[in-house]
């Protein structure tokens, strides 16, 4: 018990005499968690678009004034030939081209129907659909409300139409930010602990300094817990300083209970130091560790669901998340901190952390060697 | 010269010897760019929802027949009441339900006019929006088709049509995207790791007493990864072009010119971040937090640079991947050609001469 103690002692007087990495630490996640979480943000407000008008009607113009006035569109211009708008849509200056044929308002009165094109810049696909949706919708408003002006009332009534309400629950204003920032939080808290930890090891295989451990009494289990246990607290206290920064600044909900969120990040977080672990067991350079905790890191994080839900993603995918550790606590904490979810609802992912903590923290053990 | 030669082949035995290292060299943009492509997209699909029906006619049978035929959704359960919406939400799988008012096709056939409400569950605003949103879509389609044989009067027909990208995939954002992420952390981490481990090895010393020139030790270091990049990128646009349909519509000369300047700049900011860290570690974090977090997410390839606050957007500006990505978008999907993209490649030189400078200024020669 001694003996550990003091190792977590030198540890801990490693880790904060080294001025130069301490903000890397402490202060720099922190800064990034405040600024990058403003960026993740899906909701169109500023469509641009161009209008062709080859009609110059007044049906023309007011369906154009209705699109000027939407909220979602931002009006950049207007021209006579296709070339040029089309110019716009290629230096992106413009994500829709609205193009009125010659005659639109004539073919609308007497043949019954006309068309409008809608021109979208699809690069992002995303984009284009919604883009697309408003626009269309824009479109049948505005479509309506002729028919009532040209036939009154009845001009309607053989439409049928569905009234279509919608209701976002937990989060009615759509603030991206409450979601996207318990997530950026646990990405930064896994590459603090994961990378401190393999990190940290590594560099005494290489410079050669657990050679000269390897020969005293320390034994191998105490020194792998003395490594990682003061890696272990900062990465809660990590978490628990970004949940602080969170909560005043974004007025992050936090709905469930904190002591289950802890008890669930200090089982994940096993998880982390123990992959940790088993990265600096299996490489014998900094630059090796670095390079296989950067591939595993990329792709994990890219498969959790950080930025796109997790049931989007095909079967496999969702199979392989099995051994992802970012994947439960994703999931967890926007749960727990969201939704108010209880321990039932998270119970399966509890027990499945927990073996996966087991099962990481073994192999990595039976993996280290005090032997070179 | 002959010194040089030497010395850049030796750089090569260093990283060719290290078989670990190389593997991942290269799979990590062949991983990369499937995971984009299948993995992460931002469509949706398969999201589970619930349905509240009470009325349980042929309009609202044929509704949820049309959401479920779609792809995008999955019926999980059928509720009988209100109150279980909530409990539904918070076991975390069922995303959104369905509700439809009782007597839904009477009322419908009445007054030509049924009430349905989408309620999202939007702790994930982004994807509770975008399901409201193609919700909503279906439900109008359906709509649509609905009054196609009423004989409507004055109907103003919407006809979109898709520039660029006809099939509305997701990839051809995310291969521009992925090749900018990988190039700028593969180069900018691997040469400040070589740099700075000559440092802490002590080995710089001895490198710095031989007759090598400073510029030619920092020359020669860079090399290897130069060649190792461009076949990254090579590797990433073939992986695209065969297997994703993404094309290169413009020039590839003009493709592989921006490469080349956005290669030679991610070496750059890698010297300079090398002259800056004291220790592998540092290098390394810097690297790391510095990097791969905001070029995924200022670079505008996963989310808009113009829905972000003004702040932000002058932030994702001297973020090197943001020009590159526009760049790649430009020759690989519009095909445009060199004059509308001359600016984003006069700011990647300029970006790349800064470093250069700026390393140059910081470059000790002397050990401290």
């Amino acid at each position: 018990m001694k003996i550990i103690l003091s190792i977590i002692r030198k540890e801990f007087i490693q880790i904060f005499r080294n001025r130069v990495m301490l903000p890397f630490i402490f202060i720099v996640p922190i800064i990034q968690m405040i600024v990058l979480v403003f960026a993740a943000n899906l909701e169109m407000k500023e469509i641009k678009f161009v209008v062709v008008d080859n009609d110059l009607s007044s049906t023309s113009r007011r369906l154009t004034s209705e699109f000027t006035g939407s909220r979602f569109f931002n009006f950049r211009g207007s021209s006579f030939d296709m070339q040029s708008a089309e110019a716009m849509l290629a230096k992106d200056d413009a994500d829709l081209i609205i193009h009125f044929n010659h005659g639109f308002e004539k073919d609308l009165r007497m043949k019954n129907s006309a068309p409008v094109q809608l021109l979208v810049n699809a690069v992002n696909s995303t984009k284009a659909s919604l883009v697309n949706a408003y626009a269309g919708n824009i479109i049948m408003d505005f479509n309506r409300k002729i028919r009532m002006e040209w036939l009154g009332a009845e001009g309607n009534s053989r439409v049928k139409s569905l009234d279509i309400s919608t209701a976002f629950w937990y989060n009615p204003e759509l603030n991206y930010k409450i979601y996207m920032l318990p997530g950026i939080l646990v990405i930064l808290v896994t590459i603090i602990g994961m990378f401190l930890t393999a990190l940290n090891l590594v560099r005494e295989k290489e410079l050669g300094t657990s050679e000269q451990i390897n020969v005293t009494p320390i034994r191998k289990f105490h020194f792998i817990f003395g490594k990682l246990f003061p890696f272990w607290v900062i990465a809660l206290f990590e978490l628990a300083f970004g949940l602080t920064v969170g909560k005043f600044f974004f007025h992050l909900p936090i709905l469930g209970s904190l002591g289950l969120l802890f008890l669930f990040a200090s089982v994940y977080l096993l998880v982390v130091l123990g992959i940790g672990l088993l990265i600096s067991a299996l490489s014998s350079s900094q630059q090796q560790v670095m390079f296989l905790s950067f591939f595993f890191m990329l792709t994990f994080i890219l498969m959790s669901g950080i930025f796109t839900p997790v049931e989007s993603m095909p079967q496999w995918a969702q199979t392989v998340n099995i051994i992802n550790p970012f994947a439960y606590f994703m999931k967890v904490i926007r749960m727990i901190l969201l939704k108010g979810s209880g321990f039932r609802d998270i119970a399966c992912d509890f027990y499945s952390i927990l073996v996966y903590a087991g099962l990481i923290l073994s192999l990595a053990v039976w993996r280290y060697r005090k032997v070179s | 010269m002959k010194r040089f030669i030497g010395f850049i082949i030796k750089e090569f035995y260093h990283i060719f010897r290290d078989y670990r290292t190389l593997i991942i060299l290269f799979g990590i943009p062949v991983a990369q760019i499937l995971i984009f492509g299948y993995v992460v997209t931002n469509e949706i699909k398969n999201v589970k929802i619930a349905v509240l029906d009470e009325s349980k006619d042929v309009v609202t049978m044929s509704i949820v027949d049309k959401m479920l035929s779609s792809g995008y959704f999955i019926l999980d359960k059928e509720l009988s009441s209100v109150k279980q919406i909530e409990p539904v939400f918070r076991g975390g799988e069922v995303k959104e339900v369905i509700i439809f008012e009782p007597d839904f096709a009477k009322n419908l056939e009445k007054t030509g006019k049924a009430g349905i409400r989408i309620v999202a569950d939007a702790s994930d605003a982004n994807t509770g929006n975008l399901i409201a949103n193609y919700t909503r879509g279906i439900i109008m389609n359906y709509v649509a088709s609905m009054n196609q044989n009423l004989n409507i009067p004055y109907e103003i027909r919407a006809l979109p049509r898709m520039y660029f990208n006809q099939g509305l995939k997701a990839v051809y954002m995310f291969v521009p995207g992925t090749m900018a992420l990988i190039i700028i952390l593969i180069s900018a981490l691997m040469t400040s790791i070589t740099i700075t481990r000559e440092k802490e090895m002590g080995t710089m010393e001895t490198l710095l007493v031989s007759p090598l020139r400073p510029v030619h030790i920092i020359i020669g270091k860079v090399t290897p990864y130069v060649f190792l990049s461009f076949v990254d990128a090579l590797i990433i646009i073939l992986l695209g072009y065969f297997i994703f349909g993404v094309p290169v519509t413009g020039s590839l000369l003009l493709l592989m010119v921006a490469t080349v300047i956005y290669v030679s700049l991610a070496l750059s900011l890698g010297i300079f971040i090398s002259t800056v860290a004291t220790s592998q570690q540092m290098a390394m974090f810097i690297s790391m937090l510095a990097l791969m977090l905001p070029t995924i997410l200022l670079s505008g390839f996963i989310f808009p640079i113009e829905n972000m606050p003004v702040l932000l957007q002058w932030l994702s500006a001297i973020m090197p991947a943001r020009w590159f990505v526009a760049l790649l978008k430009d020759i690989m999907i519009r095909g445009n050609g060199i004059l509308f993209i001359w600016k984003e490649l006069l700011i990647l030189v300029g970006m790349t001469i800064l470093f250069i400078i700026l390393s140059i200024k910081r470059f000790k020669i002397r050990l401290e």
